[in-house]
Parts: C-alpha cells; sequence; structure tokens
C-alpha cells in the first residue's frame, strides 16, 4: 500500500525512469548476460542479489556502458543510452556509481574528490562547488574530514566519501556495486545507514548487495540473478519467506 | 715532493675552481640532456601504451635500440658518424643530443610504467562521473603517474649525471675532463680525481635524498 502511495501510476510513456530491454553481454564467446529485461521507477530501490560470476556488476556496467551491451536497448528517462550518437559523458553525469573498491582519486582530498567533476565537467564556479561538496560531505557524516587523503580515512570513510562524490554530479539514479563488501564488519553500518537515508530521501537506486538485511529493509524489489538472467523478482519480503525457483531457494537457504 | 698517488691539499685548493667550473657544467648538460630526454620520453612512453600500431611499433623499436647499445657507441655514433651523412655538429649539442636520445628511451620505460602503475579503477571512477578519456587522463592519471614516477625520473637523473662524464671523449670539458687535462699538467691524478670524485658526490647525494623523500611523500597518499 506504502508503495503505491509513493510511486502513483503514470500513464505517460516516460514512467520508467530506467528501462532495459533484451540486453545481452558477451565476452568473447561467454555469454554473461542473457536478455535482461528490467524497468525501473523514480524512486525505485532495486536490491540485485546473485551467485559470484552471475553477471550482477556486469548489467551494472552496462548501465551507464563501462561496458558495452551486445545487444538490448537501455532507455533512461526515455533516452536511447545505447545509442552511439548520445553523448555518453552526458549520461553517465545523470547515473551516479559507487564500487565495490571505493577508487577514490588517491591525490586528491576527499573535498577535492566530491568537487573534481563538478568543477571541471559541470564548469559550476569552485565556491558553489566547495559550499554544495561540504554539504554532501557532512550529509554523509564526515563534515570533519574533508581535508584527509583516502589514504588517512578508513574504508567505510573512503566509501562515504565516494558515495557523496558520485551524488555531487547530482545524478538520477545510483548503481551500488557490493559496496560494503571490502570493508571490514564493523564499519558496514555506516555506509548502509548513508544508503539508507539516501533511499529515504527518495533516490532512485540499483544496488547489488550481499546485505540481505539492508534488502529486506530498504528495497522495493529484490532481483535474484543466476547465470546471466533474471531468475525471481518480486517484493523482498515476499522472496525471503517464500521463493519459487528452485535456484533461488537453493542460494537463499545458503546465504541466509 | 709531490708523486702520483699522494694527496696535495695545496694542489687540491688551487684547482678548486677549475672543478667547480667543470661541475657546473656537467649539470648545466645533465639538466638540458633531461628536460629534453622528458619531451621525448613522455611521448615515446605514450605511444608504448598506445593501441595505434605504428606509434608503438616505432616507439618500442626506438626503446629497444638505445637500451641495447653503450651510451659510448651512442655518443660516438652521433658525433663522429653524423658527418659522413653530411650533419656536423660541435661536441656540446651533439653530447645533448646523444644524452637526450638515450635518457628519452629509459624515460619512455618510465612513464609507460607510470600510466600502467594507476590501477583500472581510477579512469573507470573517472569515466563514471562523466569525465571524457582525455580529461580522466588529465585530471586522474598522468597527476598520479606523475607523482608515482618521480623517485624513478629522479635516479635517471643521476644516472645520467654520471654517465654524461662519457662526454668527455668527445673533448666536451665537463667535470671528468676538468680533472684528466689537470692530471695532465700537474702529474698528481690522485688528487685532481678524488676531487672530481667529490664534486659528483656533491651532486648526487643531494639529489639521492630527493628521491629517497619523493618515495616517503608517494607512501603518504598510496591506497591501504
Ligand atoms: N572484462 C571481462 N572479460 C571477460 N569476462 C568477464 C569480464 N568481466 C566479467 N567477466 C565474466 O562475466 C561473468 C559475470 O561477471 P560479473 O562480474 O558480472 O559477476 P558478478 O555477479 O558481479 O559476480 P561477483 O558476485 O563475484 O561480483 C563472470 O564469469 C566473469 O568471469
Ligand atoms: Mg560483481
Amino acid at each position: 500500500m506504502i508503495k503505491f502511495i509513493k510511486h502513483p501510476p503514470n500513464l505517460f510513456p516516460m514512467k520508467y525512469l530506467l528501462e532495459i530491454q533484451g540486453l545481452y553481454k558477451k565476452f568473447g564467446d561467454i555469454e554473461v548476460l542473457k536478455d535482461i529485461n528490467l524497468s525501473v521507477e523514480r524512486g525505485e530501490v532495486v536490491v540485485i542479489i546473485g551467485p559470484s560470476g552471475s553477471g550482477k556488476s556486469t548489467l551494472l556496467r552496462c548501465i551507464n556502458r563501462l561496458e558495452e551491451p551486445t545487444a538490448g536497448k537501455i532507455f533512461l528517462d526515455g533516452i536511447d543510452i545505447t545509442d552511439k550518437k548520445v553523448d555518453i559523458n552526458k549520461i553517465r553525469q545523470r547515473i551516479g556509481m559507487v564500487f565495490q573498491q571505493f577508487n577514490l582519486f588517491t591525490h586528491l582530498t576527499a573535498l577535492q574528490n566530491v568537487m573534481l567533476a563538478p568543477v571541471k565537467i559541470k564548469k559550476i564556479k569552485k565556491d558553489e562547488a566547495e559550499r554544495n561538496a561540504i554539504k554532501l560531505l557532512e550529509k554523509v557524516g564526515l563534515g570533519d574530514q574533508i581535508h584527509k587523503y583516502p589514504a588517512q580515512l578508513s574504508g567505510g570513510q573512503q566509501q562515504r566519501v565516494a558515495i557523496a562524490r558520485a551524488l555531487a554530479m547530482n545524478p538520477e539514479v545510483m548503481l551500488f556495486d557490493e559496496v560494503t563488501s571490502a570493508l571490514d564488519p564493523e564499519l558496514v553500518k555506516e555506509v548502509l545507514d548513508v544508503m539508507k537515508q539516501l533511499a529515504r530521501d527518495g533516490m532512485t537506486m540499483i544496488v547489488v548487495t550481499h546485505e540481505m538485511g539492508f534488502a529486506r529493509e530498504v528495497g522495493d524489489r529484490l532481483i535474484f540473478m543466476d547465470e546471466g538472467v533474471i531468475v525471481e523478482e518480486g517484493e523482498p519480503i515476499e522472496i525471503f519467506r517464500n521463493p519459487k525457483n528452485p535456484r533461488t531457494k537453493k542460494f537463499l537457504s545458503v546465504i541466509l | 715532493m709531490v708523486g702520483v698517488g699522494q694527496f696535495d691539499i695545496d694542489l687540491f685548493l688551487r684547482i678548486l675552481p677549475d672543478l667547480a667550473f667543470g661541475a657546473f657544467v656537467t649539470l648545466e648538460l645533465t639538466s638540458l640532456s633531461i628536460l629534453f630526454g622528458l619531451i621525448i620520453g613522455s611521448i615515446a612512453g605514450l605511444a608504448r601504451v598506445s593501441k595505434n600500431r605504428i606509434f608503438f611499433g616505432i616507439s618500442t623499436l626506438y626503446v629497444e635500440i638505445i637500451r641495447g647499445t653503450p651510451l659510448l657507441v651512442q655518443i660516438l655514433i652521433i658525433y663522429f658518424g653524423l658527418p659522413a651523412i653530411g650533419i656536423n655538429l660541435r661536441p656540446e649539442p651533439a653530447g645533448i643530443i646523444a644524452l637526450s636520445v638515450c635518457s628519452g628511451a629509459y624515460i619512455a620505460e618510465i612513464v609507460r610504467a607510470g600510466i600502467q602503475s594507476v590501477p583500472l579503477g581510477q579512469m573507470e571512477a573517472a569515466r563514471s562521473l562523466g569525465m571524457s578519456y582525455l580529461q580522466s587522463m588529465r585530471y586522474i592519471i598522468f597527476p598520479q603517474a606523475f607523482r608515482n614516477i618521480l623517485p624513478a625520473l629522479g635516479n635517471e637523473f643521476i644516472a645520467l649525471l654520471k654517465d654524461s662524464s662519457l662526454l668527455s671523449v668527445i673533448s666536451i670539458v665537463e667535470l671528468t675532463r676538468v680533472g684528466r687535462q689537470i692530471v695532465n699538467t700537474t702529474f698528481n691524478a690522485w688528487t685532481p680525481f678524488l676531487g672530481v670524485a667529490l664534486f659528483y658526490l656533491m651532486m648526487t647525494i643531494p639529489l639521492s635524498r630527493l628521491v629517497t623523500y619523493s618515495q616517503k611523500r608517494i607512501g603518504t597518499y598510496e591506497m591501504k
């Protein structure tokens, strides 16, 4: 019911912020993604789970074309981003991505990491970009660490800077690829808390994770992938309680 | 009596100005050569990571030829060989060309390794924010690559400074040649050559301290 109120049905064609149609991805002869179809509404949080090698990262990386899809179409707000004519750099500004290994720019401070792209690419004035960056770093709980270099921060802090860096471009959708997997257990919560807040703020998110608690609490929809296909999808609680596909059942029995 | 093999403090003090002059020439030749070497090496280094086969092929050939031949031979070819094909050069320009071309090849390999030392994730993070390939190179990859290769460049400078003593064979009056000239006139080998060594050390020791310092600084920024 709550979900229905949050996303009233939209009869216009741009109902979905992100629409993936018949997506295939091959590496050489190996088919890693097979006919993926997925539509994501504005403000929706989609959680993707699945065994290692099932193609979760590849799917996320196709969405911002860090990997080139072999076939299929991906629409962002109605624009086909697989079209060779689109300016992919412009599209990527609208899609934030957070990586498992943080990938903070090691030669820049936290503040500079967050400011760089807005200043150099969006041509936002330096003082304005700085104000915005500080606000974002405060939002992820790092207001007192802004002048530190990545190497001087804990993994959890680095990952929160990485989230702030992605948010600084004002993206419409955020992609998270196992962002807590490289963290010590005691640092996982601080990152998940930031992501929960982000979800509450209405950000559209696609989250690949092994954190089932997060999936249950925050996910509007759960997707289980295996061997390059979407095996099962639905409400997280429903799937956790009553998985229909035997492969989902098997995966959950191991992980829960 | 002053014989060969005895240290003569009076002589040492008298030849100090000449040695200082020689050291200055050595430093000048080396600095100019490393500057040109950096330009050549940066271009050749970029070509070495290029997907373009022609760029890659030419730069690889260049690096292999230079690294596979002694610097002394390269100097001799450039100074005595080029006149054979109609290019006459005075010793100093010939010497600088030889050192530049040689250090360019070594610097090319340093630059290549520097670019490749930046983890792929840095490029991906930059691209995911919407930076173009060139913007990512300029703002993310090059600064980190340069920082990573600073010690290696320092070591290359030190090596080149010492190798520049080979230029004495084409009668450039740099530090080593100054020493030999003094030996020829004073018949004392021990004192002038000790002085020459001392002056090389006075240049190389501060440089290698600088290299060590820059290595430590890199450690500060390195990801865990
Ligand atoms: N660049 C590449 N070249 C060749 N094969 C690749 C490449 N990237 C991924 N693969 C293969 O594609 C398959 C899917 O990989 P992917 O990283 O998408 O899986 P994943 O679901 O994210 O796994 P994990 O949970 O381990 O991160 C794997 O078999 C992997 O080996
Ligand atoms: Mg993965």
